[in-house]
């Protein structure tokens, strides 16, 4: 099977590889997939107190079209509001990757991975928020 | 150097420019056909047959007569399965394979028991008409079926138990080096066993197999023994007398030969009668029918003749080639695993899984050498290699895995080379690799609960 030029692209130049600190307040981390299926994603978000996606990085564990996958949502979510991030959807990720059916589900899991950064984030925003309630009484 | 790098000889090898040589004159003035009897063209595409048949023999430590060709392996496994099951079928109906045979195998075998469960399934319909003096639609079988309590049914048990059609099957477990555990072998043999069949070499994970043992338990018990010998003739050594074989597979392009011809040893003495699968003019003494591929048979006796004279030397220096590899591989990284035997493996072949990195995304990253692995993301199926679950490797690792397959054409620099590209790229995608950093910040991977999806 012959891989399209952007995948090929991102594989071979992966945009945003990398750690943020999981434990920065303002950092969501969504790991989705699993190693027995062959492709586990991990994605980042650094997230501004408004909501504005600051920074992303990822790592992956799978084939071409699953790291080219989670490289493009990190070009695409930086500068968003996690609201219009979460509207990204595996079609469009997979249109612009000319994914092969075969290869759908990675993009799959790039749409879910970004709603798994998005949800850590705001679970850790609704406990810290909880936290500064219980301080102030 | 020049790229790509060829290192998949187990999928195919390269034409020997001997062989193409060989051949050539079969393709151009000598194109008779080898069954014409009256004419100098049929004379000499016969003779070019006959000197073949008998290179093929002399490989394997046949004689020429017990030759039948084929179109290549998968024909020769289909008619050893089929048409074993069809001329023993008053002596028995069983047949015992292992998990890691080739699909050829397995698939015959699934095809067999599907016949013999067909045709228990119209003796059901048809004893169901009878109790019921009336038409039976299949939706209605299993209802009446326990209506009727089939199960303890003595007319019908009576009528199964004359059933010649198909086969049953024992799919054998192999140990976690991918061998056949001989005490399981003879436990598993029946008195209606007719036929065991395994393979001289596993085509991913070149793990060999105790072919001599085998022989000689199935002769002691009075069984048929086939081998898939393709991917370890040539490579290493195979004798259907010493090991007893009754019927072996072998095919051409697996020893630098051309694709599209193998061959089926059908032993004469004590005599192996097998029923043709493919009908027709009553080429190879009826077995196979089908005018012969001269050219193809006589590339196949050429690249037997190779394989036979050069077999000593080159499997040393492919097995060095295969060392130096693998020594560079084990030192440079950590975490690779090698799957299946060391020691009983095939001199060219090299199955390892580089635990958290996927085994298409490297093949990827080092495009210019061909190579195959057991990810699922090769294979349509989307599971991962049979054989390596079947020696009860973890799913994460099948999916990790490269098979390297070396052979007559690579060389010392291509290793090096190869060695070298791979070392530098399961760097880069370990680096990319979320598993890897939790391994290395000491996660249990397994501790983890991970959505299937």
């Amino acid at each position: 099977m012959a891989y399209s030029d952007k995948v090929v692209d991102h594989y071979e130049n992966p945009r945003n590889v990398g750690t943020l600190d999981k434990s920065d307040p303002n950092v969501g981390t969504g790991l989705v997939g699993a190693p027995a299926c062959g492709d586990v994603m991990r994605l980042q978000l650094r997230i501004s107190d408004e909501g504005v996606i600051q920074d992303a990085k990822f790592k992956t564990f799978g084939c071409g079209s699953a790291i080219a996958s989670s490289s493009l949502v990190t070009e695409w979510v930086k500068g968003k509001t996690v609201d219009e991030a979460t509207t990204i959807t595996n079609k469009e990720i997979a249109k612009e990757l000319s994914l092969p059916p075969v290869k759908i589900h990675c993009s799959v899991l790039a749409e879910d991975a970004i709603k798994a950064a998005v949800a850590d984030f705001k679970k850790k925003r609704a406990e810290r928020q909880g936290a500064a309630k219980a301080t102030a009484t | 150097m020049s790229l790509p790098i060829y290192m998949d000889n187990h999928a195919t090898t390269a034409l020997d420019p001997r062989v193409l040589e060989a051949m050539l004159p079969y393709l151009r003035e000598d194109f008779g056909n080898a069954a014409s009897r009256n004419h100098a063209f049929g004379w000499r595409a016969e003779a070019a047959v006959e000197q073949a048949r008998a290179q093929v023999a002399a490989l394997i430590g046949a004689q020429p007569n017990e030759i039948v060709f084929t179109s290549g392996a998968t024909e020769s496994d289909n008619l050893a399965l089929k048409g074993v099951a069809e001329f023993y079928r008053s002596k028995g109906d069983h047949m015992i394979t292992l998990k890691t045979e080739h699909k050829a195998i397995l698939d015959s075998g699934k095809r067999l028991e599907r016949m013999r469960q067909e045709r228990l399934e119209e003796l059901k319909l048809l004893r169901l008409i009878e109790l019921t003096g009336d038409e039976v639609k299949p939706e209605d079988v299993d209802a009446l079926s326990a209506q009727y309590k089939l199960d303890q049914d003595a007319v019908l048990q009576r009528w199964t138990s004359v059933v010649r059609t198909g086969a049953r099957f024992t799919y054998l477990d192999v140990e976690k080096d991918g061998r056949v555990d001989l005490a399981k072998l003879a436990t598993a043999i029946t008195d209606k066993t007719i036929l065991v069949s395994v393979m001289l070499a596993n085509n991913e994970i070149g793990t060999v197999q105790p072919l001599a043992e085998i022989g000689k338990l199935c002769r002691s018990r009075g069984v048929l023994f086939h081998s898939d010998a393709v991917q370890g003739v040539g490579k290493v050594p195979f004798d259907v007398e010493s090991m007893k074989i009754d019927l072996a597979s072998v095919t051409a392009h697996k020893i630098y030969g051309p694709k599209g011809i193998g061959a089926l040893y059908v032993r004469r003495k004590p005599r192996v009668r097998i029923a043709p699968i493919i009908d027709g003019g009553g080429h190879e003494r009826g077995m196979r029918s089908g005018t012969l591929n001269v050219a193809g048979i006589v590339g196949f006796g050429k690249a037997a003749e190779i394989a036979r004279t050069e077999m000593a030397a080159e499997s040393a220096r492919i097995l060095a080639l295969r060392e130096r590899l693998r020594s560079k591989l084990l030192s440079e990284l950590d975490m690779v695993i090698l799957n299946g035997s060391l020691e009983h493996r095939l001199p060219g072949n090299l199955n390892v899984s580089f635990a958290y990195v996927e085994g298409e995304a490297l093949m990827m990253a080092i495009k210019d050498v061909a190579v195959s692995s057991g990810s699922a993301c090769t294979s349509a199926s989307l599971e991962p290699s049979y054989v390596l679950r079947a020696l009860g490797v973890e799913e994460d690792m099948a999916h990790s895995s490269i098979r390297f397959g070396l052979g007559r054409f690579n060389t010392e620099a291509q290793v090096d080379l190869v060695a070298r590209l791979v070392v530098d790229k399961v760097k880069k995608l370990r680096e990319m690799s979320p598993l890897y950093e939790m391994a290395r910040e000491g996660v249990d991977l397994k501790s983890i609960a991970w959505a299937a999806h």
